[in-house]
């Protein structure tokens, strides 16, 4: 049987949503509520055009800033390379307080952009996401052959004959994926569209549903919009997916890299111009975050804690959200894409409740809030752990397919030989993506956490909570620099391999 | 050997008693059994007296905690509920779980007398606009000054839809200005910088200077004061009165501890709860505390007039209340 354990994967991701949206369904049956009315429409209106708008300019730059990465080499290119996922790992209050630290009333560029209303939300989301489609981008682009690179070169590509038979084929497989998932990040932000939209007419579908599911404890209401958000994003998923191409076999001999195509004086400027952009947007917030949070760098007790507990479930989640990523990229391409994003285009609070009300009806809780955290940190990371892994792993595992079927190689044997090996790069990208979403992730540890796990994000929001607004930036600062860490490590144990 | 059959009978008994030792499981909400709240202290000078072991399950706020205790209804595991708001007693009440109290509520200190007979409360706060001196010399003196007065001042709000304190704005500007609240908010609308999720966001975005004024509690000036030695945030005293949060507890119906959970409730209006509330919660104690109250408390706004909704009409109204808020700031 063909992808048999691809097949059982997305059976597993099927019934984890389903365990999620049913009970709550199950709740809210027959009580009937008002459906599309005046205010969820516009609501939806909004949530569209914001992260429509948040995706193109994420895109554009993304995109131009990854081929200026992989076309120059610069002092510092490294570091850049590494903080590029880092933003991923910071609860949302913390990078709009890093913002704040710039662009605000007492920051150094007060006044230069409105901060409350569309812009902010804009330079909050493409902060994010920008250089997270460059990661993406820089890593599908690190796929083509070297060969084929030095073919182009030989031939005298021009830089447009270049885009178009080298790096297109490549892109059309992994762009649309990373652009849905960004798409998809924006039209489920909450802190960010209520801190710095200004006001409710910045209101997405995650805060309706939000509401109707806490203060009004509607969840019929809760049902009905988490559905609508299915629907919205389904569509669109399969929509963009159409415009992704099946994968090409390509064996590649393994080669130093070099690009050898942006030599002239237009493609040396515009280079120049997007790592330029992309520095004044990443590095000025983050060194925001080090300059408020340097002074005040208090480790308790219950800092120790909290680090040990994120460390556990970050581990936990990379794991098994590369398991599930691996398995899914032997699988069918679109569907797999598309169910990938399951723990985006589902709320996290619809899940959790749901997961919740079986609990209570079974073992309670207390026993199952551990491995109910990591396997809802780890839904939440698939999308990330499946976009850094899977285009990759499509054109590696294609490739090998041939001569391990000659050699008669399968099984344990084909994956530990020969698989793995020469994945290491975009799996130890993925482990590290998955780890950095279950570091920064705040929604399944204060639903299932109790009090009684606590990690850095939610040791974030108690001190915020108990006035300590600057402790919070330090223990911020921490989870920061252990993101950095463990970003280093996995980009270096690629690097080595390739 | 009648000696040694005392001794191991002794032992037993002892052994038993250890064992049987209750568990009493409160839901509260996290702040409150954090590193910097009042949980710890509480729950070790109850268990010097109650023979019992507190466990406590912390909740994201009053809110999560009434949706968890519905979602669980009968097979809840929690005794003693601690940290609803009064916004929120009447939707508690309904749910038919929480049992009387049975206790002298009379005993209890609010600026209102209290009568609830399921719901006690552990202490409470007005609710004001804390500003920041360095920015705005002369706060505004009522409400109406605030949304009519036209200055440039800005505010941070939180949203009522997801935040307590921000439903407790929303019933201030009802309770001021009734019928006519929509056109109010209209007119406030120009000075509100942004609208939060939470407090925690509010306030952080208001101590990084973002805005002069933010929406918090008359109390908030005294954790900058012992904290931080700092006199920088004031709170302002409004003409009208201000709106009042009560915050409550309520013990399990039916809960196998119910009586224990009804000691606990006894116990959290005397010293050995209500000391560790002022710099633990920072609220004010609604019971007897065995020394006063530090002097930067005896320095707060101390309004002259108390708002506050019954229970019951916030739960029949917030969701009208809350349409006509969401109308009047998205038109």
């Amino acid at each position: 049987m063909k992808h048999t354990g691809a097949k059982i994967t997305l059976a597993l991701i099927a019934c984890a949503i389903f365990a999620g949206l049913l009970p709550v369904a199950w709740l809210g049956l027959g009580e009937g509520e008002k459906a599309l009315d005046a205010y969820t429409l516009r609501v939806i209106a909004f949530t569209l055009w914001q992260a429509l708008l948040s995706t193109a300019i994420s895109a554009l730059l993304g995109v131009a800033a990854a081929f200026a990465l992989a076309r120059r080499q610069f002092w510092g290119r490294a570091v850049l390379v590494r903080l590029l996922a880092l933003p991923m790992a910071l609860p949302a209050i913390v990078v709009v307080l890093g913002i704040i630290g710039i662009f605000g009333a007492e920051g150094p560029l007060a006044g230069l952009l409105p901060l409350y209303g569309l812009t902010g939300i804009l330079l909050a989301h493409v902060f994010f996401n920008a250089p997270l489609v460059a990661r993406l981008t820089l890593s599908a682009l690190g796929t083509i052959p070297p060969e084929q690179l030095r073919l182009a070169a030989q031939l005298g590509f021009s830089d447009g004959a270049h885009l178009r038979h080298v790096d297109w084929p490549v892109l059309r497989q992994a762009l649309p994926g990373a652009l849905l998932l960004v798409f998809l990040l924006c039209a489920a932000s909450f802190t960010i569209v209520l801190t710095l939209g200004g006001g409710p007419q910045a209101t997405t579908l995650e805060v309706a549903i939000y509401q109707a599911l806490r203060f009004d404890f509607d969840p019929a209401r809760a049902t009905l919009l988490a559905l609508v958000q299915i629907v919205l994003c389904g569509l669109l998923g399969l929509g963009v997916l159409r415009f992704s191409s099946p994968i090409q076999a390509q064996d590649a001999l393994r080669l130093a890299r070099h690009r050898y195509d942006g030599q002239s004086m237009t493609a040396r400027l515009q280079d120049i111009l997007f790592i330029s952009l992309l520095v004044v947007l990443l590095l000025p917030p983050l060194a925001a975050l080090v300059a408020s949070g340097i002074m005040s760098l208090s480790i308790q007790t219950a800092f120790f804690t909290a680090l040990a507990t994120s460390l556990v479930l970050a581990s936990a989640t990379a794991i098994f959200a590369c398991t599930l990523a691996w398995v899914m990229a032997t699988g069918p391409a679109r569907v797999s894409t598309l169910a990938s994003q399951a723990g985006l285009i589902l709320p996290p609070a619809v899940i959790a409740t749901g997961w919740f009300i079986l609990a209570s009806k079974g073992p309670g809780l207390s026993p199952v809030a551990l491995p109910l955290i990591a396997a809802l940190n780890s839904l939440m990371a698939l999308p990330f752990a499946y976009g850094a892994l899977a285009p990759a792993l499509r054109r590696l595992l294609k490739s090998h397919d041939r001569l391990c079927d000659s050699l008669e190689i399968s099984g344990w044997n084909r994956l530990r030989r020969i698989d793995l090996p020469s994945a290491k790069a975009p799996l130890s990208l993925g482990l590290a993506m998955a780890a950095l979403v279950s570091l920064g992730d705040l929604s399944a540890i204060l639903f299932f956490g109790s009090g009684q796990y606590v990690t850095l994000p939610a040791l974030i929001y108690q001190q915020m909570g108990s006035y300590r607004m600057e402790g919070a930036m330090g223990t911020a600062l921490i989870l920061a620099l252990l993101s950095f860490t463990l970003l280093w490590a996995a980009e270096r144990g690629s690097e080595r391999h390739a | 050997m009648k000696k040694l059959f005392l001794a191991t009978t002794a032992l037993l008994a002892f052994t038993l008693s250890a064992e049987a030792k209750a568990t009493l499981t409160i839901y509260t909400y996290e702040s409150f059994i954090s590193e910097w709240g009042p949980g710890a202290k509480i729950k070790a000078n109850f268990e010097k007296s109650c023979e019992c072991t507190v466990n406590y399950v912390g909740l994201g706020d009053g809110v999560a905690m009434l949706n968890r205790v519905k979602l669980e209804a009968q097979n809840t595991e929690a005794d003693v509920v601690l940290g609803l708001d009064t916004n929120l007693t009447a939707e508690a009440a309904a749910t038919g779980l929480f049992a009387e109290h049975k206790q002298d509520a009379s005993k209890a200190k609010t600026p209102l007398p209290w009568a609830d007979p399921l719901f006690l409360p552990f202490d409470y706060a007005h609710f004001a606009i804390v500003y920041d001196t360095e920015k705005l010399p002369t706060p505004p003196a009522s409400l109406k000054e605030l949304v009519e007065g036209g200055g440039d001042a800005k505010i941070i709000l939180q949203d009522p839809r997801s935040s307590t304190p921000g439903l407790g704005f929303l019933l201030w500007m009802k309770k001021v200005y009734g019928d006519g609240a929509a056109d109010a908010w209209k007119k406030l609308k120009p000075r509100i910088l942004t609208t939060t999720p939470g407090w925690s966001e509010a306030y952080a975005l208001f101590t990084k200077g973002e805005a002069a004024m933010v929406f918090s509690y008359t109390t908030s000036p005294a954790y900058h004061v012992i904290a931080e030695n700092s006199a920088r945030y004031k709170a302002t005293t409004f003409s009208e009165g201000h709106y009042l949060q009560v915050e409550v507890a309520g013990v399990i119906k039916g809960s196998p501890e119910e009586e224990l959970g009804r000691k606990f409730l006894a116990f959290m209006l005397e010293p050995g709860f209500q000391d560790e509330i002022p710099q633990g919660n920072w609220m004010l104690p609604a019971g007897k505390t065995s020394t006063p109250l530090p002097a930067a408390f005896n320095e707060l706004v101390k309004p002259e007039t108390t708002l506050l909704y019954s229970p019951e009409e916030v739960a029949q109204n917030r969701r009208a209340w809350i349409d006509e808020w969401l109308n009047s700031q998205t038109q």
